[in-house]
């Protein structure tokens, strides 16, 4: 009875093209937004920014990145950590050799040196697909963690080849090194999530996310109806290596504060944004974030409970932890294969029709 | 739903707050992932010090340890989670067993004040106090036992190693890296040609790297590794007939969890260590009968008398004396974690008192600072009996080479506290 469009009348095109069209939706977006920019950052504490909240946007975001790169243009990668590497790498080496412009334009720098990695490791898209596109991504994964475990260059020579990531402020408020509140930690990676989440849904929306869309659906049609092949996947192995090496930018210089190429950005993580994505739903925005949220939350939130209110030893709660999401995960495909954000949309047309389903 | 999983999980860490009025010594541990085999042995006996002075004396000083435990599986993620988790509980000392994690946490325990503890493991210049006033290494760190290792093959050679061979197989990691300053150092002033051979985490396959040792036949070979990387190293040497007694391993490659797989092979395969052994020490018949008749030890005793288990033992061992001194120093037997640092400065572990607590000559002697957080960092070497499956003690405590160290500690030390904008103190 509440959820649903009658009476809500568009009168141009500009309000019937618009991102939500429902208005109970609309809402619902405002009232996230003013959650996460009014409330949380008052109430947030250490604990809370470093074990959830932080996490959970950056994950986020790599999650974003990937769907734009598997999702909307089907090309399968396994190199997400690698390209998180060249984004944390990146922006050691600008933060450190540029100490006095801002971290905001390092990290959208680190960006971009990722987009150019990410291109270059994209151009043997264009003559394999599938599976030995997901051979050749992965070949990506080690040669760029073997690199920054190899060239001394990349972590300034220190003794451990360890990066740390030294205190840069954002309008006189630290977001890196230890000093950092949780507020400044939660509210940079905030910003760039809403902004880079809002600009991943208007370019799927607009004429480049409907070439990629058309090239992962049949690639040879799309280049009959004009669509150009090389651009297409240049550019979806681009912004989806800008929004991963953000991630990675992130995650090193706000969150770890210390990161070592192979521990940090291993295949694990490669693996850990690939089933994000395949759990939240693979093309689709709401679906990283819900994939993102189900992988960060759940092992912290099982932790939470099998030990800190159950309290079971540590080793025991932690395999089973492991066979919990494993079973979550493998149930969760096969009740829904489209993922979370497919269960979200199902509960959506179910509560339009309610109470009336016929 | 996710208003759902905040609500419980808020429930969960309501719940997992220890109450306040006890001394609280996380134990970040890791009985799971590929380290899990290791780390489980060295988190009993980090434990159950603490729970036989718990048992035993009613704590220290009259008050009660606590030692929540939080798996890290050795995960750099999950160890800040864990120390989030546990820094407002009261923690006084973290000891998390992990170079990863150390680094992570160094510069978080200077904003939260808190003491870290990293016995024979982290960054090597935290020795140096006047830059690391937060972060102990005690008794020896990476280095000393670099150097160690090479005092040790001088003395086999008559004090002449120009001209020889010695390769260093290391994880691929900030752990494995640390020696290879020392190393070079070193082997400019002997005069050895040093050889570096990574191998990636977590190491089960090393054919590679063996068969480059095969051809280049190295005359030493010295080993950084951890984990199954140990197993599969000596396992390769073996396969490759390289001489056991020509091998050594830092303290972490060199436990009966190592050596064992690899069965009569590994006769003779030596490694470094800064603690005792072998269940000759008084302090056993105390932990039998206060906890594994009782039933109270972690997970029944069965690792009671391990290189691991008594490594971590000592790790408890050190951090208790310095709640000790910290209660003689503050004159209040609730400390806070500014009067432990105190009291680990202060701190001085003679062989004496090592006997009093039922370990005599378990460890070496140390002697803190305020300029000095490392101690002596004098280590001994102990060779591994395969037909009586034991670890023998075949060196005395010896002093590592202080002149390479040293100027590379500052160097390093100063490196960091310009990097991050700190000013040393004064001591």
């Amino acid at each position: 009875m509440l959820y649903r469009e009658a009476g809500d009348f568009k009168t141009s095109y500009r309000d019937d093209g618009q991102t939500f069209p429902i208005r109970l939706d609309r809402w619902g977006y405002y009232i996230v937004l003013a959650v996460a920019f009014g409330i949380i950052p008052f109430i947030i504490n250490d604990y809370w920014a470093s074990a959830v909240f932080v996490p959970f946007l950056i994950y986020a975001v790599a999650a974003l990145g990937l769907n734009i790169l598997t999702g909307y243009a089907g090309q399968v990668s396994l190199g997400t950590g690698g390209f998180m590497a060249v984004g944390a790498y990146a922006v050691y080496k600008l933060m450190t050799a540029f100490p006095d412009v801002s971290i905001v334009i390092h990290i959208l720098l680190a960006g971009g040196v990722t987009a150019i990695v990410g291109m270059l490791f994209g151009l043997p898209s264009l003559r394999i697909k599938g599976f030995y596109l997901a051979v050749a991504t992965l070949a990506a994964q080690f040669f760029l963690v073997w690199l920054f475990n190899k060239v001394p260059w990349f972590y300034n020579y220190s003794a451990s080849g360890q990066i740390n990531a030294p205190e840069r402020t954002v309008l006189g408020w630290a977001v890196t090194g230890p000093a950092t509140s949780a507020t400044a930690k939660y509210l940079i990676c905030l910003c760039f999530v809403v902004a880079l989440a809002w600009v991943a849904r208007n370019l799927t929306r607009g004429t480049l996310g409907r070439k990629w869309m058309a090239i992962r659906d049949m690639d040879i049609a799309a280049e009959i109806i004009g669509v150009n092949p090389l651009t297409a996947k240049l550019s979806a192995f681009a912004v989806s290596s800008f929004f991963i090496g953000v991630a990675g930018a992130l995650l090193f210089a706000v969150y770890l504060g210390a990161a070592e190429v192979g521990e940090a950005f291993g295949i694990n993580k490669s693996f850990l944004v690939l089933f994000m994505i395949i759990i939240g739903g693979l093309g689709s925005i709401f679906g990283a974030f819900a994939g993102a949220a189900f992988m960060v939350m759940l092992p912290v939130l099982l932790k939470n409970v099998l030990v800190g209110s159950l309290g079971w030893p540590t080793d025991l709660a932690a395999h089973i932890e492991l066979m919990i999401v494993g079973a979550l995960i493998v149930i969760f495909l096969i009740v829904e294969p489209h993922g979370l954000a497919r269960l979200w949309a199902l509960t959506k047309e179910k509560l339009r029709l309610w109470p009336f389903p016929h | 739903m996710k208003t759902k999983l905040t609500a419980l999980v808020a429930a969960g860490m309501m719940a997992a707050a220890p109450a306040m009025a006890d001394l609280v010594v996380p134990n970040l541990s890791y009985r799971t992932g590929p380290y899990g085999a290791n780390g489980t042995q060295y988190a009993d006996g980090f434990n159950d010090y603490f729970a036989l002075l718990n048992e035993r004396d009613g704590g220290i000083g009259g008050e009660m340890i606590q030692v929540p435990e939080c798996e890290t599986a050795y995960n750099t993620e999950k160890g800040v989670e864990c120390y989030e988790s546990t820094k407002d509980s009261g923690a006084l000392v973290y000891n998390p067993l992990s170079t990863g994690i150390t680094y992570q946490l160094i510069p978080k325990v200077s904003v939260d004040k808190k003491v870290l503890y990293t016995p024979g493991y982290g960054r090597t210049s935290a020795k140096n106090g006047k830059v690391f006033e937060w972060v102990f290494n005690a008794p020896a760190n990476y280095w000393d036992g670099a150097s160690v290792a090479i005092k040790y093959l001088l003395d086999e050679n008559g004090g002449d190693l120009s001209g020889k061979k010695v390769a260093l197989v290391f994880h691929n990691s900030a752990y494995g890296k640390e020696p290879i300053r020392t190393l070079e150092g070193l082997a400019e002033k002997h005069g050895f040609e040093l050889s570096q051979i990574p191998v990636d985490a977590p190491g089960q396959e090393q054919k590679s790297q063996w068969l480059q040792i095969r051809r280049d036949k190295p005359d030493y070979v010295i080993m950084y590794g951890w984990g199954v990387m140990n197993q599969a190293a000596i396992q390769e040497a073996a396969n490759i007939r390289f001489p056991m007694e020509n091998f050594i391993g830092i303290w972490w490659s060199g436990s009966e969890v190592d050596v064992l797989p690899v069965g009569e092979k590994a006769n003779g395969y030596k490694a470094l260590t800064f603690n005792g052994v072998g269940m000759d020490y008084p302090v056993y018949d105390d932990i039998k009968t206060h906890l594994i008749e009782t039933g109270k030890a972690s997970q029944g005793g069965e690792h009671v008398g391990s290189v691991l288990y008594s490594r971590g033992m000592y790790a408890a061992v050190v951090i208790s004396e310095a709640i000790r001194k910290a209660q003689e120093v503050a004159g209040t037997s609730a400390i806070s974690p500014e009067q432990l640092r105190e009291g680990f400065e202060q701190l001085e572990i003679t062989p004496e008192r090592l006997a009093e607590i039922g370990l005599p000559d378990f460890g070496p002697e140390i002697k803190m600072s305020c300029d000095n957080h490392g101690g002596s960092g004098m280590a001994r070497l102990q060779q591994w009996d395969a037909s009586a499956k034991q670890w023998n003690l075949i060196t005395e405590f010896t002093e590592p080479d202080q002149e390479i160290i040293a100027p590379l500690i500052q160097q390093d030390s100063e490196a960091y506290a310009a990097e991050s904008g700190i000013t040393p103190r004064d001591c």
